[in-house]
């Protein structure tokens, strides 16, 4: 069996880097290895995780220095021999190993604007076309897995901005308030104000990696700068807008 | 007492996947404070991972489907076994749960007028599943997730529960830790529902996460709580099978209801020598038939393909056994002879991308391998059909963790629906017992210090490493209680499971109390033990097939099985088992078999 050899952040701030030698299989993932390495050697080590396959968002770290979800990290992608460093994500405060304390997010999810859907049609159906909602759906394939908030730089290098940028993870849930083919909440029209917009130039690296492949500069964050821009030229039409359902 | 950070709520909801989270969404809509505890972060629980869809007879791509047939399906699905009230209400309560989520935000994929589109299932007449794309579960929970947290219930995230405490005959709160300090904490509360989802990791090949160890079914037992079917396990017939490390992660059905066919390695469509009496009559018989059905629900029949999860896992179970399997003990599951590229990618987006970076397989241009995987439990804590109460006062369950609504076998899509049917009906009663009490049920000082003191035991030394014993127990059940059990097997495991129980007593974690996820796994192991125990026992006692429990000794349905459900009882003298009749449906129901 081919030896992995690994360098892992273990314990808190003033923790360092440990180095251990785990054998894996063929096919196998970073999780699976840093599993082994718990089973075998490191019964303590804290990791989050839940799917093992993509799907919720739990078991994100820094891969040689790369944000990644740990379980769609294959093995098979290192060269042999290579050091595979796992470190926590960096843009929020260590809790231990490679476990981060992420509750700045379920804090900005609170200040969320809710839908206010308008009623259904005399037989009790919504009707929403899908062409309508694809763009939506798209920003609800969001796993929140808060990669996008790691490697943003507003935050990242400057953790005090986060009590006036949602972040891009956010950005996207704004987009789909705004963008929702049915939605009547007033407040809604107005989404793009409040959340720190202003300070994201667009340098599009939480596009980049995003494991959900979600456009979330191109298709949330310029549109919503956009809309801004119409809203401060004629708030009326932006609200106008929004209530009839056109984009 | 004194020095344990002690919360009081109305209504506490343990575990906030579907079921959890819709109980707290009404529970404080009727005005009962309420608390909600995960031991992962919030929108982490299983109900992510759900993929296929969301069942409900809205009959919007088939206008003949209405609750009456979703109702004959879910009974005949589950062997008649069910609890028929619970499928009646299930069936009929589900089209307004999906449309609420709609409501909340959710945008399922549409037909061409613009409704919620509907897709084909296993054991499902018409198609009949709401879905987003393969990912139904996330779309789900995140709706819920977000509902919750504006209607600002309080959420205890990565908190564990540990013991359920008791007033004389009625609940009071429950006993946890939090995940990242390893600190106690009390939670004081009028009613409980628990809503913790599956057992899953009782054995070596699963569809379930780290969190699927059955601690609410323990924890119910150990309140006192009746459990019932817990011999029915259902065993996903699709999971990974390769490479080693994706062994069990789950393949939707919805390969299958998209018109992916199972083939055996000469390229054999084997379901159609599997096609039991039962279903015979609508089931198709060619495979031109099965092929034409895809577009023609009225004029073919269904194909074998999709026969309820039971009968298609046995079949690959028995190819596999005649050898007529792939060389890493599956079947091909093929969608991409059948089904263009765009399409595909199109309908099952994740499991493309599963496949494409987990296994290295493109799934539109080669078949993909699959075999059984431990996915789903339909036993649970024994619940009233129209209250989701259990037998202990001021407890309520609602979720997988519940028993009776899917008797001996679920079918696909009637999960997510059963989250939000009986998730809404515990929230609602659990609120309304709670602000009925005028003052908070008494917790005993005395059991409280007791239980923490346990709770901190494995950190006092010892030699047992807990990842081995859990390695050690799943091996056990998956070999001598899995897809196919005998007695003889089945006893082997009980003693194996006893003499786990004494080497636990024994474990040992390294490191201290701060996230430690060894010693979270010593103490989950002290609820699986109790799982295996009950879905063991409870196997021992059904001597017959039926569903998710296959006996080799008894092979055949059983007239007299067909009417008990077995009751898994835990007191202070051990686990007792005792067969109870089932509730009898009325006669204008029973006409709906009548074909
Ligand atoms: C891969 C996969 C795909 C599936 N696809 C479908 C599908 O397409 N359609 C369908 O209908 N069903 C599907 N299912 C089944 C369905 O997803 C689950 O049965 C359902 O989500 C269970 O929901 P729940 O609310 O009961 O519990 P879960 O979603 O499992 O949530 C349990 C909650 O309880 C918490 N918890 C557990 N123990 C404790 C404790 N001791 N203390 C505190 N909190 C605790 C957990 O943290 C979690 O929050 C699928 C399942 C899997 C695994
Ligand atoms: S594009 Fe904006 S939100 Fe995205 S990483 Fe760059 S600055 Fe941050
Ligand atoms: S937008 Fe993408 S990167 Fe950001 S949290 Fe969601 S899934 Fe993760
Ligand atoms: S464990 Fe779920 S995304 Fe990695």
């Amino acid at each position: 069996m081919p030896q992995a050899h690994l360098k892992v952040w273990r314990g808190g701030n003033d923790g360092e880097y440990v180095e251990y030698d785990v054998e894996y299989e063929e096919g196998m993932v970073v999780l699976d290895v840093v599993h082994r390495l718990q089973a075998t050697q490191a019964g303590d080590l804290a990791v989050r995780w839940n799917c093992k396959a993509g799907k919720c968002g739990s078991c994100s770290a820094e891969i040689n220095g790369k944000p990644k979800l740990q379980c769609m990290c294959q093995m098979g992608t290192f060269e042999a021999g290579e050091t595979i460093t796992i470190a926590p994500l960096k843009a929020f405060p260590l809790i231990r190993d490679l476990v981060t304390d992420v509750s700045w997010n379920f804090r900005v999810a609170e200040t969320m604007p809710e839908l206010k859907l308008s009623p259904p049609d005399a037989d009790g159906h919504r009707r929403m076309h899908q062409i309508d909602i694809d763009r939506e759906q798209e920003f609800r394939k969001c796993i929140e897995c808060f990669i996008c908030q790691d490697v943003c730089h507003v935050i990242r290098d400057h953790p005090e901005n986060q009590s006036v940028f949602a972040g891009p993870r956010f950005f996207t849930q704004l987009a789909n308030v705004a963008m929702h083919p049915l939605d009547q909440n007033p407040s809604s029209a107005t989404v793009a104000h409040g959340f720190g917009l202003d300070y994201c130039n667009i340098t599009k690296c939480c596009t980049e990696v995003c494991p959900e492949g979600i456009h979330i500069t191109d298709n949330a964050i310029i549109p919503l700068k956009e809309r801004r821009v119409d809203e401060y030229y004629d708030p009326v039409k932006a609200l106008i807008r929004k209530i009839s359902g056109k984009k | 007492m004194a020095d344990i950070e002690t919360h009081e709520y109305d209504v506490l909801v343990i575990g906030a996947g579907g079921a959890g989270l819709r109980a707290a969404v009404e529970s404080s809509a009727l005005g009962a404070r309420t608390g909600l505890i995960c031991k992962s972060l919030l929108g982490k629980a299983h109900t992510v991972m759900a993929e296929g869809g969301i069942a409900a007879a809205m009959g919007n791509v088939y206008s003949e489907d209405n609750w009456q047939v979703h109702f004959r399906d879910t009974m005949r699905g589950g062997k008649m076994l069910n609890n028929w009230r619970m499928a009646q209400i299930h069936a009929q309560e589900a089209p307004d749960r999906v449309k609420e989520l709609e409501e909340w935000g959710a945008l399922f994929d549409r037909t061409a007028d613009g409704r919620i589109l509907q897709r084909d299932f296993g054991g499902h007449r018409y198609a009949r599943l709401a879905h987003v794309g393969d990912r139904t579960g996330l779309e789900m929970i995140r709706t819920l997730q977000q509902h919750a947290v504006h209607r600002g219930i309080d959420v205890y995230q990565e908190c564990t529960i540990n013991r359920l405490l008791k007033d004389g005959d009625r609940v009071s709160g429950a006993l946890g830790y939090w995940r990242e300090t390893g600190r106690m904490v009390l939670f004081r509360a009028k009613a409980v529902v628990i809503a913790t989802g599956g057992l899953g990791k009782v054995f070596s090949i699963t569809s379930n996460s780290w969190e699927g160890t059955g601690d609410g079914h323990s924890l119910a037992m150990q309140a006192g709580a009746d459990m019932i079917d817990m011999e029915f396990v259902q065993f996903h017939p699709t999971g990974m099978v390769w490479p080693p490390s994706v062994r069990g992660i789950l393949v939707t059905e919805g390969v299958r209801g998209d018109g992916g066919t199972l083939k055996n390695t000469s390229g054999e469509r084997f379901m159609f020598n599997y096609i039991p009496p039962m279903f015979a009559a609508e089931t198709a018989d060619t495979e031109a038939e099965a092929d034409r059905w895809y577009d023609d629900k009225v004029n073919a029949r269904r194909t074998p393909d999709l026969l309820p999860r039971d009968e298609v896992a046995r079949a690959i179970n028995a190819e596999v056994k005649a050898g007529r399997g792939t060389p890493h003990g599956g079947v091909f599951l093929d969608i991409a002879s059948r089904r263009s590229a765009e399409y595909i990618k199109r309908r099952l987006p994740s499991m493309y991308h599963q496949f494409m970076q987990l296994a290295g397989v493109d799934i539109t241009k080669e078949p993909m391998e699959v075999g059984p995987t431990a996915h789903y439990a339909m036993g649970g804590v024994r619940v009233d059909a129209e209250t989701a109460a259990s037998t202990v006062p001021g407890l309520y369950a609602a979720g997988e963790v519940a028993g009776g609504m899917h008797g001996s076998n679920r079918l696909g899509g009637n999960s997510l629906s059963d989250l939000v049917v009986f998730g809404r009906r515990a929230g609602e009663n659990a609120a309304k017992y709670a602000l009925g009490l005028s003052a908070l049920p008494a917790v005993d000082a005395g059991e409280v210090s007791e239980r923490s003191a346990a709770i901190l035991k494995p950190f006092e030394g010892g030699r047992e490493n807990p990842y081995t014993l859990h390695r050690e127990l799943q091996d056990c059940m998956h070999v001598n209680v899995g897809i196919i059990r005998t007695e003889s097997e089945m006893k082997q495991a009980l003693a194996k499971i006893d003499d786990l129980r004494e080497r636990l007593a024994n474990v040992q974690v390294e490191g201290n109390i701060q996230y430690n996820p060894g010693w979270h796994l010593a103490l989950d192991m002290e609820h699986m033990l109790h799982v295996a125990e009950a879905i063991t026992r409870a196997a021992i006692e059904r001597q017959e097939s039926r569903g998710g429990h296959t006996r080799d000794d008894f092979p055949g349905t059983s007239g007299d099985f067909g009417k008990v459900n077995v009751v898994v009882r835990l007191r202070p003298s051990g686990m007792g088992v005792t067969q109870e009749p089932l509730p009898v449906m009325p006669d204008e129901l029973k006409k709906l078999f009548e074909e």
